[in-house]
């Protein structure tokens, strides 16, 4: 089954060039201004589109991704419209790939079955669940494989040679290789142990590597695009967000612009980076 | 519910830490490798004789064990029932139960040769046998507490920092236990090359609720013994408070295959079932959160709901997985205590026996209250009294004064 992703990373491999990957958070600062910047990503230069499900308690982000959850929550958003804002983004793009981010607690609650009909049917292509490891697989990630929604698996510095084959074995659309061991938001791995480490995932799969944490400028963005199959900027995206908010945290005129803007700026830099020689 | 009642309800858990459906390890992929050699570690461990005569040393002369089984006799004169026995873990070096725990994860942390120790504390309990702990040994202690409980455990902030522990307040969420857990979470995967996780409760990753369980299971063990030696048989009924459910489950455990014995846990219910509690299993259902499945507070949406307790150490929106199975499979029985039944059963306790209990044994105390006038004479009840309540004074000092509501 050839997903939007795939679609998505062979033709960038034929045009030589790697992906830039967005994340932001579903439902921040509210539902309809998050629509609204979702369906700019893509004309700003976003060749995937990460969204995060807004969780109480995200374990493994930091405190700018944690706010960006908090605000969307306390302005209504749920899991179901989290699920509706992909199938409002869909009815203008039906070629950008949309991957799903978050914790495994609000979809076993939605109903892991139902999740997948649902998250299937809006266009949802892939999901990232930061606390399900390959030894839970039977809780998501085999089902998802079942429904043809890509999961796509984070390994880390920690993940080893001898665990990779584990951490590879379900994993499809694309590897996120996490560039250092800590929360979303903290410091830019150097580039060369990137470069290594994409490597040395490579010589385990074929699947693109796409390199996250820490990516939040357009010079970075370019050095660690030059080094893998895609970069991913997710903190410093949400903070522009949070930078264009009134005192009480809600969207001005300039909010979805200050998105568009930095993610064309960052776009412009992957775009310089020739792709990771295979 | 229809769940097939297992041979033995000691056996758990499965070699993936599964508890009926409950446990697991829910945790980012940075974490696995760590987990699966603290695993690794806990078993050897387990195995070599050194190790247990090593902590049992340090088991009878640091911290003070056995703890006694006294026979609380003006509180059952006053009662008017079952014989009502108090398992003074509030005696152990730091005051509570929670040392039984700390001793044997530093014990492990020291094998796995990690100089950096984290752990989160709600009322600071836990916070200070580990900071006691990292002194004894010499290791780098860092203890992540919620800002609110940073306030209202006062005492037990002090004596962390005189132990040369750094507090952490955590300002995030509910600024309380829950959130104290996700910011040690963070640290540990910031640091995972060179730090040891010490978690506080039977909850977490397998296999923290097991090791856990396996180091408190000292206090049911010996007052299994106690209770032989001084009434020539077991006891009736057990009764223990319930945050995460550590002293709970040390104490429950030797004792879950004795049909004879009925066992009781008692969670908080705040300010009331219908309103703010800390009551998992009475008001939560199944769900992930913190590495592990488990009974949690939460919204229809599987947001985590903020708990309340006026013990900062049952402040909690879940419970370990462990007990959501013995729930399940109907072995052991949840009640609740609301905030003003520990606080009458805090008096209590403190005016007819002299011991001025914590808060939150003192949950555990009012259940007592109705319990024990119901069963006969003849019946032997162990109440739990896992800590003492000096770090609780000037809290409920200011409530029995009527400064703060
Ligand atoms: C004295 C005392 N009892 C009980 C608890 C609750 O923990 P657990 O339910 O794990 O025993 C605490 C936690 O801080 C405590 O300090």
């Amino acid at each position: 089954m050839t997903t939007r992703i795939d679609t998505r990373f062979a033709e960038l491999a034929k045009q030589g060039r790697s992906a830039f990957v967005t994340f932001l958070m579903a439902g921040d600062p509210d539902p309809a201004t998050s629509l609204e910047i979702i369906k700019a990503l893509p004309k700003s230069g976003a060749d995937v589109i990460e969204i995060g499900m807004p969780f109480t308690d995200p374990m493994a982000d930091g405190p700018s991704i944690q706010a960006a959850g908090l605000r969307a929550l306390k302005a209504g958003m749920t899991l179901k419209k989290t699920i509706e804002l992909v199938r409002g983004f869909r009815k203008d793009d039906n070629a950008t790939p949309i991957v799903l981010m978050g914790y495994y607690n609000p979809i076993y609650i939605y109903g892991v079955d139902k999740f997948l009909t649902d998250a299937k049917s809006a266009g949802v292509d892939g999901l990232i669940i930061v606390d399900l490891p390959p030894e839970e697989d039977d809780e998501l990630c085999l089902p998802a494989m079942k429904a043809g929604l890509n999961f796509i698996r984070l390994a880390t510095p920690t993940t080893d040679d001898k665990r990779l084959p584990a951490v590879l074995a379900n994993t499809s659309g694309f590897v996120y290789y996490v560039s250092i061991t800590g929360i979303t938001g903290a410091a830019a791995a150097d580039s060369p142990a990137v470069s290594e480490a994409v490597a040395r995932i490579k010589r385990h799969t074929k699947l693109p590597v796409c390199v996250g944490f820490g990516i939040r400028t357009p010079e970075t963005a370019r050095a660690i695009a030059s080094h893998a199959n895609g970069a991913v900027v997710g903190t410093a995206l949400v903070d522009a967000l949070k930078t264009s908010l009134d005192a009480e945290g809600r969207a001005t005129g300039k909010t979805v612009n200050a998105v568009a803007e930095l993610t064309a700026a960052l776009a412009q830099g992957v775009k310089g980076a020739q792709q990771a020689a295979e | 519910m229809n769940i097939a009642k297992p041979n033995s309800y000691r056996s758990g858990p499965d070699e993936r830490g599964h508890f009926g459906i409950f446990g697991g390890r829910f945790v980012a992929e940075t974490l696995m490798p760590l987990i699966l050699d603290l695993e690794k570690a806990y078993t050897a461990a387990k195995a070599d004789p050194a190790f247990q005569a090593e902590m049992n040393g340090y088991l009878k002369n640091y911290v003070g064990r056995p703890s006694p089984l006294y026979y609380a006799e003006r509180l059952t004169e006053h009662l008017g029932g079952a014989k009502i026995y108090l398992k003074r873990e509030e005696l152990n070096h730091t005051g509570s139960h929670k040392v039984n725990n700390v001793l044997g994860q530093i014990m492990l942390a020291r094998r796995m040769g990690k100089k950096r120790i984290i752990a989160e504390t709600g009322a600071g309990q836990h916070g200070v046998a580990t900071a006691t702990l990292c002194a004894r040994f010499g290791l780098e202690c860092v203890v992540y507490m919620g800002a609110v409980d940073v306030e209202r455990q006062q005492p037990n902030v002090i004596r962390m920092e005189m132990l040369g522990a750094k507090v952490m307040p955590v300002q995030s969420g509910t600024r309380t236990l829950k959130d104290a857990m996700n910011e040690a979470l963070r640290d540990w995967v910031t640091n995972v090359h060179n730090t040891f996780y010490c978690i506080g409760t039977v909850a977490g990753p397998h296999p923290y609720p097991t090791l856990v369980r396996d180091f408190q299971s000292i206090i049911g063990n010996e007052t299994r013994a106690q209770m032989q030696e001084i009434e020539g048989r077991l006891p009736d009924s057990l009764v223990a408070c319930i945050g995460g459910g550590s002293n709970a489950m040390g104490l429950f455990h030797p004792f879950l295959d004795d049909p004879s014995v009925e066992i009781f846990g008692v969670e908080a219910a705040g300010h009331g079932l219908t309103q703010l509690h800390a009551a998992s299993i009475a008001g939560g259902r199944p769900g992930v959160l913190h590495g592990n499945r488990t009974y949690l507070l939460m919204d229809a949406d599987g947001q985590i709901q903020d708990a309340h307790s006026i013990s900062a150490g049952l402040d909690y929106p879940g419970i370990g997985p462990e007990h959501s199975w013995l729930h399940e499979v109907g072995r052991v029985n949840y009640l609740s205590a609301t905030d003003d039944e520990a606080l009458a059963a805090f008096q209590l306790l403190s005016k007819l026996e002299g011991i001025i209990p914590a808060l939150e044994p003192a949950h555990a105390i009012a259940k007592v209250m109705e319990l024990a006038p119901k069963r006969p004479r003849d019946h032997l009840m162990v109440v739990n009294l896992s800590g003492r309540g000096d770090k609780d004074v000037p809290q409920v000092g200011d409530i029995l004064r009527g400064k703060s509501k």
